[in-house]
């Protein structure tokens, strides 16, 4: 009886009793699909990577390092891609998208100021692969089947690598010091590019390969037809921005009219406005809000005093004079001529009405499928013929860079795969993320900062990039923004509010938690206060 | 707010903690080392907002006396749930009283220590809303006129209920109880009745007053620990959503503690020396009917015979709040 004063019983912990037997559900900690990464047509795991960037520091780093083992061209994508990713991310239902973008652009950026490089892991396979085509598709395999131990040979027909990235695209848009650094990792990890090496003949080189990529493209201007006079001056989009990159420049006087509705040919106008023109002007046969060019490039031509002609089509060129018959809408959104004519004064006449593809190195390839004018492909990117895949603008997709840098990387698995004989890895695709499982109480009121622009008088003269990057501090508080959707981000909300202390909170600076169903009676509060909906709750089974 | 707002982009102060903060920056809940005073196995309905805010106020007090605290429990659902004979889920000094003299055995505590020279302990003591509004009351009254170095905490559920949910004096008008059922030309409980405590509290003039809710946990630390700077009397009023006599869902505890105060039904402010110091503003505005929605105790009030002329009853207790203790965010008012 040697009891404190006052103390007559033996008293026990309740600890002893076992609550969790209580229990009719039980929280489990899950991880659904963001919406930015199922948006991400180059598969970027993009909450992912915003997490480590949050960090700010070594976070970049290692954000850096979770793009690239989705996709080589983080500076690229955060300067050309339309970020489908923005377009999908929950935080626009609450105030503005994270601007996933541009912190991929910091991060990319960062990447090459620091150096940051990547190696093969893994010893060599003794697989030869032929890629044909050294585009972001073409380089994207390259890049993913070199780190996958293939001995990988890029044949490129034009004197640089890059495609459209390079010929297309023109620099105010895309540095060619980013792109050449960003082409120039992927070649350090023993990738072999053979220049000014035009396949024209499949069948006579695939021999020699265990497998082949095609990324060919879509190289040739398509041509409407449009009767012209003798003196008339008319060119093609892509030609046009072909030659100036090879540095010749294109004669298209003071009054250029450009021909389509896309991105090309929002660049026609703008490059020739560039060059010089004192007037560029779109003709397009629909509406505005129907154009297939991407909003912030209609956005940025208007900015730089492109003008625009909805609603026409041409109908004749002369030297000097455009004649133009005005359309109107009929009610299933067609474009129908009212006979309507009238006259525009234009110098030349860009067309921009789209691209093809020149297949003429398929010929005799057994088994290849080609429709409308695109290869074939499986949802494993293969071909008809066995061991020929395909990715980007020539098979049957929305074209890209970033459609393209995925097909690249999902044809790497496959061919891998096709190489060992063994069937791909899955994918994990879990529910997705939507807003509805968020708790958004717990975000801060944040608004996005937009990137910065080079000024007007720049913009009318020089080929700088318009579009500049945020600076580290913006960076950083742009991707604090990411709500984390469907992942747990650490804020610690369940392991405070839970009445029974059972979630435990492991004593690693990654932050991790447990559940303890010892004493978790499943009242799910961890769920219902988790932010980021990173928490389910399952039936027990009794 | 007057507590120290984090300009953390991502979540800022609105969550436990976050990887992103330093251990010390984040809450006293999101640390590894808080001592759990109210510790697992205690019988508690699920989703209990009483064990979830004692745990709030314990923790940050342990923190704020480094672990020199005695805490008196008046009789109640703190009571039974954490001491079935032979357990107990407490982790520090315990005393249990009677139904209505908590207050009182906390005073006397905190006067035997003073006669031993122990002024370093310091004393909690803690009470539903019945052992505070009602039963409890003649001796809180006297804890607070003798100023009385006490903290003295309420867990407000709003009701008896361990007892078989009756009626209190801090159960809102229109709310349905064993007592007070849905029956008749006004159903529920009854308006014009029922005090605020934290307001009579305030009329003592004891140096410090506080409400706060288990919503928001930073707000709630932050007064404990304020609490813990002041010699005498003080009283802290803890909003604490009971699932089982509200007719709620165990997982809507801290959305019915925001509710409450998002729509002014329950104002939460703090308050030195019998005046008001400062008030927590209303982040986003719902009206009252998002609040009472969730829980059974006001189904009536939506059934089959709908009586919005209460809910406007409702509403305008919740508009005078915001009038009476301007919770409206500058330029919103
Ligand atoms: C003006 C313009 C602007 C654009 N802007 C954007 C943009 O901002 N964002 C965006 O996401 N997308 C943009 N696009 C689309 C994007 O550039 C393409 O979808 C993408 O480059 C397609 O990649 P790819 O690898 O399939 O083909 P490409 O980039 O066309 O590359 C194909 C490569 O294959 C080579 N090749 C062709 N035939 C042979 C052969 N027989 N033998 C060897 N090599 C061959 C070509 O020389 C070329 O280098 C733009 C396109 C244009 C034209
Ligand atoms: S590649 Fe494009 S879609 Fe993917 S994350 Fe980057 S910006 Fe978004
Ligand atoms: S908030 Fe973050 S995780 Fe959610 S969709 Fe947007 S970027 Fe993705």
């Amino acid at each position: 009886m040697d009891k404190p004063f006052a103390i007559t019983l033996d008293v026990g912990t309740s600890r002893a009793n076992k609550t969790g037997s209580w229990r009719t559900e039980r929280a489990v900690y899950t991880n659904r699909m963001p919406p930015c990464n199922d948006a991400c047509p180059a598969g970027e795991n993009v909450q992912a990577w915003l997490y480590e960037a949050e960090e700010g520091g070594a976070g970049y780093e290692r954000a850096w390092r979770k793009i690239m083992a989705d996709n080589p061209f983080p500076a690229i994508m955060g300067r050309v891609c339309y970020h489908p990713c923005e377009t999908a991310c929950n935080r626009a239902q609450l105030d503005e998208a994270v601007g996933i973008n541009s912190v991929e652009r910091f991060v990319g950026d960062e990447a090459i100021r620091q150096g940051w490089t990547v190696s093969v892991e893994v010893p060599p396979t003794g697989k030869r692969v032929l890629v044909i085509g050294a585009g972001p598709s073409g380089l994207s395999a390259a890049y993913h089947l070199a780190l996958r131990g293939h001995t990988v040979t890029i044949k490129e027909a034009g004197p640089m690598a890059g495609g459209m990235m390079r010929f297309g695209i023109p620099r105010y848009r895309l540095s060619r010091d980013v792109l050449d650094a960003e082409v120039q990792r992927i070649l350090d990890l023993g990738v072999t590019l053979e220049l000014d090496t035009k396949v024209g003949d499949l069948e006579a080189v695939r021999q020699d390969y265990d497998a082949v990529f095609l990324a060919v493209g879509a190289q040739l201007g398509r041509r409407a037809y449009i009767p012209a006079g003798e003196a008339a001056h008319v060119l093609d989009a892509v030609s046009m921005l072909r030659d100036l990159e090879s540095g010749e420049k294109p004669l298209l006087g003071r009054r250029v009219a450009v021909y389509g509705g896309g991105n090309t040919a929002m660049d026609a106008a703008r490059t020739a406005k560039r060059l010089g023109a004192s007037e560029a002007i779109v003709v397009y046969r629909r509406t505005k809000d129907r154009m297939p060019a991407h909003e912030s490039e209609l956005r940025e031509a208007e900015d730089e005093g492109v003008l625009f002609k909805w609603l026409s089509t041409i109908k004749q060129v002369d030297g000097g004079r455009l004649t133009v018959e005005r359309m109107e809408l009929d009610d299933t959104g067609f474009p129908r001529a009212t006979g309507e004519v009238e006259e525009l004064d234009a110098d030349s006449l860009v067309l921009a009405l789209g691209q093809d593809t020149d297949l003429s190195l398929l010929d005799g390839v057994p088994g290849l499928v080609v429709e409308d004018g695109v290869v074939a492909v499986g949802s494993d990117m293969m071909t008809g013929c066995p061991g020929v895949f395909a990715g980007g603008d020539m098979v049957p997709h929305e074209r890209s860079v970033t459609v393209a840098v995925g097909h690249g990387k999902r044809a790497a698995r496959h061919i891998d795969a096709w190489l060992s004989g063994a069937a791909p890895e899955p994918v994990a695709r879990p529910a997705l993320a939507t807003f509805d499982t968020l708790n958004t109480w717990y975000y801060s009121d944040a608004p996005r900062a937009h990137r910065p622009v080079l000024d007007r008088a720049r913009r009318e003269s020089t080929f700088d990039e318009v579009v500049l990057g945020h600076d580290e501090s913006t960076a950083l508080m742009e991707a604090r923004r990411c709500m984390s959707c469907g992942n747990c981000f650490g804020c610690d909300n369940c392991y405070g509010v839970c009445p029974d202390n059972a979630v435990i909170k492991l004593d690693d600076p990654g932050g991790k938690y447990l559940i303890d169903l010892d004493y978790c009676k499943g009242c799910g509060l961890c769920v219902a206060e988790c932010p980021s909906g990173a928490i389910q709750m399952f039936p027990e089974r009794i | 707010m007057a507590f120290q707002q984090i300009k953390l982009y991502q979540t800022g102060t609105f969550v436990a903690g976050n990887r992103l903060l330093d251990p010390e920056q984040r809450s006293v809940q999101a640390r590894t080392g808080r001592s759990n005073s109210l510790t697992s196995g205690h019988r508690a309905c699920r989703g209990c907002g009483e064990a979830l805010g004692a745990r709030y106020v314990l923790d940050a007090a342990m923190r704020a006396t480094d672990g020199n605290l005695v805490a008196v429990n008046s009789t109640g659902c703190l009571e039974v749930f954490s001491t079935p004979y032979p357990e107990s889920s407490w982790q520090l000094p315990w005393l249990h009283s009677l139904f209505g003299n908590g207050p009182a055995v906390a005073a006397g505590v905190a006067a035997a220590l003073r006669a031993q020279g122990r002024e370093d302990i310091r004393v909690v003591g803690q009470a539903g809303d019945g052992g505070t509004v009602d039963i409890g009351f003649g001796t809180l009254s006297g804890m607070f006129e003798r100023n009385d170095d006490v903290l003295f905490v309420c867990y407000d559920n709003e009701g008896y209920m361990n007892t078989g949910v009756q009626r209190s004096g801090a159960t809102p008008p229109a709310a349905t109880t064993a007592n007070t059922k849905a029956l008749g030309g006004t159903p529920g409980n009854v308006f014009g009745q029922g005090k605020s405590v934290p307001l009579i509290a305030m009329a003592h003039e004891i140096p410090y007053v506080a409400t706060a809710t288990v919503a928001e946990l930073r707000d709630l630390e932050y007064k404990v620990e304020k609490a813990m700077t002041f010699r005498g009397a003080r009283y802290l009023h803890v909003f604490v959503p009971c699932p089982l006599g509200w007719g709620a869902a165990s997982a809507d505890t801290v959305k019915l503690a925001r509710l409450a105060k998002e729509t002014g039904l329950f104002p939460v402010f703090e308050a030195e020396a019998g005046t008001v110091t400062e008030v927590s503003k209303i982040r986003r505005q719902v009206p009252v009917e998002d609040y009472l929605r969730p829980q059974k105790r006001f189904a009536h009030l939506f059934g089959d015979q709908p009586r919005p002329d209460v809910v406007a009853r409702l509403q305008a207790r919740a508009d005078r709040n915001i009038a009476r203790f301007g919770l409206l965010p500058e330029g919103d008012e």
